[in-house]
């Protein structure tokens, strides 16, 4: 019986343990897989390239340049933020704030099933929706970035929205009361005492919100056009890191297949990056 | 103000209704405010934008897609005249029984761990919850070329539905964990004090004392993972493959749904059948959400 107890504490460390071991494999073979490129080809002229044109008939003189991706992920990113964020965050206040009990009961699993329909879903929806509409309000073809922000926005606006909730939910409700018995307005209340104290918690949610966009892959290949280009206006095609990866890991071969995880390796380097600070901002608002 | 009132704003009734009298109050309370009247405007705006964004894409893909879904989509072979998605959904099915035959015992075990054996802010415990909490942000890609590197090329599984799943697994490992998590801490340390003092062990304690009732948390973790393996495709692409077609072991290729609709929407030429797997897909989504919220609902009544 001893021994039973003893085998099961260490069977249940072990299973814990697979967080760590997963983690540490991911970035081994990442990097292991990515750094050996960076033998062959300037890690200078990989990130400041502006011109991809892999080696696709093995002629050896293959050019690799992801600046154009950066870039692009970069705007196709803040685009989103900025058409999801402010939303987001008004909305999660409602929700928190104002809204009526009854209504709350309503939006709450609304929400949980925004965040869950799966990116190839929203795709779709971007295909037969959005492109058609932007093509036919802004004109080009609709493949574009302002396509992939519209959308992007769409799907970041659950993920902002939920922890910008938990966030002014979690200020004690005293901050609240003592603004209005101040003589504060109700909104006046939540925007100057309820929400400074949230602060790092929306912070926290944007900051997800960004990781979640940048890492979007599906939805993006599927509107953005995927032109391996410097973005040239916001109804222009553009590709991101993630599409790039995707739409050329399929018949990617030798160095043209390493310049692809050396993107992913880029991507992965960006994405800890993001999380980092959102551990930071969270481990902050949990303090404060 | 009292010009405001002059001017004829709505006083309130004693003898009115209810609804009529907190409707004037609130104009009331506006006129005298109008930048407060503005920002709740804002909050209301932003919220109905969301709510409508939602039902635009629900209600697209429904009205569009359950015309759509016709027997023929249904038949156990995929051929290039009949765009059948039965055999994808066979795959999913299998990728996700896998993929949680996986990931539930570990997560489980390793939650166990974590609350009811591990010393608080041990060195494992803060490195475990770290790791997680990374695992949980790491796009879909990245797990896409981990699996390709790990699964498919090191350990020589080939694109195929095992690769898929243990590459799957990985990806819902930190949610089974954290809710599992929050399920065994919700229980009342007088549980475990009571089935101590009667004399069990600490294995039997957590087995038959405080799995029980946390069971429908976890529960819920499992549900909400179906949901994210259902959905998922970047990570499928180069690791289970797109094959259509019924596996013939676990080592053979196949698509899952979510594959199966990107490639049809991807090749543009069958925008019926893709409207269908979505509505399909879209549905199934729908039915985990409201099973996980039916099971949370429960565990906040007891």
């Amino acid at each position: 019986m001893r021994l039973k107890e003893r085998v099961m504490r260490w069977v249940f460390a072990a299973s814990a343990s697979v967080c760590i071991a997963a983690v540490v494999l991911i970035c081994v073979f990442l990097f292991a897989n990515g750094i050996p490129f960076f033998k062959k080809y300037d890690l200078f002229a990989f990130l400041s390239g502006t011109t991809w044109s892999p080696d696709i008939y093995d002629t050896g003189k293959g050019v690799y340049g992801i600046l154009p991706m950066i870039v692009g992920s970069i705007y196709v990113t803040a685009g989103a933020l900025l058409i999801g964020g402010p939303i987001g965050i008004l909305a999660g206040v409602y929700m928190a704030r104002f809204a009526p009990k009854n209504l709350l009961k309503v939006l709450q699993p609304m929400m949980a099933l925004m965040a869950g329909i799966p990116s190839v879903v929203y795709g779709f929806f971007g295909i037969t929706n959005l492109v058609p509409m932007v093509r036919e309000v802004f004109g080009g073809t609709g493949f574009s970035i302002l396509t992939a922000c519209l959308l992007l926005g769409i799907m970041i606006l659950p993920t902002i929205l939920q922890l910008t909730y938990s966030a002014v939910k979690a200020v004690p409700e005293y901050y609240f009361e003592g603004s209005l018995a101040l003589g504060a307005t109700e909104e006046r209340s939540v925007f100057r005492a309820v929400m400074p104290a949230a602060k790092s918690g929306i912070l926290a949610a944007v900051v997800l919100g960004i990781g979640r966009a940048i890492g979007e892959t599906m939805a993006v290949v599927m509107v953005a056009g995927n032109q391996a280009r410097m973005p040239k206006g916001l109804l222009k095609g553009v590709r991101t890191l993630t599409s790039n990866i995707v739409t050329e890991m399929g018949y990617a071969a030798d160095m043209h297949r390493e310049a692809l995880i050396a993107t992913g390796v880029v991507l992965f380097v960006f994405i800890l990056l993001i999380n980092l600070l959102f551990s930071i901002l969270k481990r902050k608002g949990e303090t404060a | 103000m009292k010009s405001a009132r002059a001017a004829g704003t709505p006083i309130l009734r004693p003898g009115g209704s209810r609804l009529l009298n907190t409707l004037r109050a609130n104009l009331l309370h506006w006129k005298r405010h109008p930048f407060s009247a503005l920002i709740r405007l804002a909050c209301f705006l932003s919220t109905c934008i969301t709510v409508f964004a939602l039902l635009d894409v629900v209600a697209d893909i429904l009205i569009k897609g359950l015309p759509n879904l016709k027997p023929s989509l249904f038949s156990l072979t995929y051929t290039t005249d009949n765009q059948s998605l039965l055999p994808s959904l066979i795959n999913t099915f299998i990728i996700t029984a896998l993929s949680l035959i996986v990931a539930v015992p570990l997560g489980v075990g390793g939650a166990i761990y974590l609350s009811e054996y591990a010393k608080r802010n041990s060195l494992l415990v803060r490195a475990v919850r770290l790791t997680a909490e990374t695992l949980a942000g790491i796009p879909s890609i990245i797990y896409g070329l981990f699996g390709m590197m790990f699964f498919v090329i090191s350990l020589n599984m080939g694109l195929s539905i095992l690769a898929g799943a243990l590459t799957l697994s990985l990806m819902v490992l930190p949610v089974i964990l954290r809710t599992t998590e929050e399920a065994l801490l919700s229980v009342p340390d007088g549980y475990r004090e009571g089935s101590y003092s009667l004399g069990a062990g600490k294995l039997r304690t957590v087995w038959r004392i405080v799995l029980p009732p946390a069971s429908p948390g976890i529960l819920a973790g499992v549900v909400l993972s179906i949901g994210r393996i259902v959905g998922e495709t970047a990570a499928l692409l180069f690791t289970a493959g797109t094959l259509a077609r019924l596996p013939s072991s676990l080592l053979s290729s196949g698509r899952t749904l979510s594959v199966h609709m990107y490639v049809l929407a991807g090749e543009g030429l069958h925008i019926g059948e893709a409207y269908a797997t979505a509505a399909v897909l879209l549905v199934f989504v729908m039915l985990m959400n409201g099973l996980s919220g039916l099971i949370s609902r429960r565990i906040i009544k007891e």
